[in-house]
């Protein structure tokens, strides 16, 4: 029986597509396999860079990715925070906010100290309109780096147009608008949780569910 | 080069350009041209998933039967561009992250599955090979073109990052217009539909023209 009668046969079509889907499976399966180090590795780099970015230097001397614990928050997630140790004391906090933007979430990497003061506030992603929303990237302009060192009681977070203190952009008022309530929300957040966020003992509870806790050893 | 080669590539590069004539996956030429950079970034991704899908489905021509062809073509496809998106992220985590969003939109490029049912699955491997290319070439000079325009007008730098998808080699191509704010509508959607179409009409000129000089110059030939 030649190929062409096979091919005619209603059994090949399934059995063709079941071969090509195997196959496409299992080299998928290869690759993800072969490539999960290097792509875990990758993504663990881009979070040291950003992290070092948020934390002013010297402020820290522990590997904040070896100290990441799930925080519960009252929301769906529990919320990651890295923590920064100076000598194995708790200094600060690193966590991810999410705001609502114009066109999208913006995503929010903030670092908070011991006191509820902010250290640093970066943008890591967004979907804003570019040559409108996008100065909230600091490689567009340095708006965000106004958010620094500002407690929830010392600034009023807030556009100057909602009576506010923070500048608002011409013709874009919802992305800043976003980014301070966001902000805003995580400075709440660590006021509520502030000993889980930290790291420090708490009466009776566990600090966070800490996934691995490594205190910086070099002093 | 053969006639038949020569032909392929005149077809990828101008006459059959995917973009300009055949219209195909305007999606991706639309969404990612915001700048030369994306541009070109888009285009090479897309000519690697091309060249690839194009040779191994026409080594496959014959044991894939019509009834299924664009199923196994699609599997084909989509696996084929989910190991480029997990390549690229392990080892050119840089190039990833100015790509990292476009990549998955290549599954969804209509010209690829074009290329496989058009051409790849009744030619052999060698001409499919080339015919890959050739369409490649073309589709990234296409969004490279619209790139490079929309950039120059809308934020007027030419290949803005173009270092960090290519290497810190290449950062002499990139220039900034002194003193020019930009057109931001060219940023926008409306700008892409508005670079194409200017592009598209003045394709149609350029043929137009070689066609009536064709003409005139066989008219004397036979007279």
């Amino acid at each position: 029986m030649s190929l062409e009668q096979l091919k005619e046969n209603t059994l090949y079509q399934p059995l063709l597509l079941g071969a090509v889907a195997l196959l496409a499976s299992a080299s998928l399966a290869w690759a993800a396999s072969a490539t999960r180090d290097a792509i875990a590795a990758a993504e663990a780099r881009d979070l040291r860079d950003s992290l070092a970015q948020v934390l002013p230097e010297g402020f820290a001397d522990n590997d904040l990715l070896a100290d990441s614990a799930q925080v519960e928050v009252g929301e769906a997630k529990p919320l990651t925070v890295y923590r920064a140790r100076l000598g194995g004391t708790p200094q600060g906090t690193v966590f991810k906010v999410v705001g609502k933007g114009y066109a999208g979430p913006i995503t929010i990497l903030m670092a908070v100290d011991r006191d509820g003061r902010t250290l640093g506030v970066r943008v890591l992603k967004h979907t804003e309109t570019p040559g409108l929303g996008d100065k909230i990237e600091i490689g567009k302009a340095d708006w965000i780096t106004t958010l620094s060192g500002k407690t929830l009681e010392s600034a009023r977070w807030a556009v100057k147009k909602d009576g506010g203190e923070f500048d608002q952009f011409a013709g874009a008022t919802i992305t800043p608008r976003a980014v301070l309530n966001a902000v805003r929300g995580g400075l709440e957040t660590f006021a509520r949780h502030r000993e889980a966020m930290l790291g420090l003992p708490q009466d009776g509870e566990p600090a966070g569910k800490a996934i691995a806790r490594k205190e910086g050893k070099s002093s | 080069m053969s006639g038949t080669i020569r032909t392929l590539v005149r077809d990828g590069l101008w006459d059959n350009n995917v973009v300009f004539a055949q219209m195909l996956a305007l999606c991706p030429a639309m969404a990612v041209t915001t700048s030369g950079t994306n541009g070109l970034g888009m285009g090479l991704a897309s000519t690697a998933v091309l060249v690839v899908a194009n040779v191994l489905v026409s080594l496959l021509r014959h044991i894939i039967s019509p009834q299924v062809r664009i199923p196994v073509f699609i599997v084909l496809i989509a696996s084929l561009v989910t190991v480029v998106d997990m390549v690229l992220n392990a080892w050119l985590h840089e190039l990833y992250k100015v790509l990292g969003l476009f990549i998955a939109l290549i599954v969804v490029n209509c010209a690829i599955l074009g290329r496989a049912e058009a051409f790849a699955s009744r030619s052999n491997p060698w001409h499919a090979l080339i015919d890959g290319l050739a369409m490649g070439i073309g589709f990234t000079g296409a969004l490279t073109l619209i790139g490079l325009i929309r950039e120059f007008l809308g934020s007027g730098t030419l290949f803005a990052q173009a270092s960090q998808l290519l290497g810190p080699a290449f950062s002499f191509l990139e220039i900034r217009v002194a003193g020019y704010g930009g057109a931001l509508l060219m940023i926008l959607p409306p700008g892409a539909f508005a670079v194409l179409g200017f592009l598209l009409a003045g394709k149609r000129v350029i043929d137009a023209r070689r066609e009536a000089r064709a003409a005139a110059a066989a008219t004397p030939a036979t007279a």
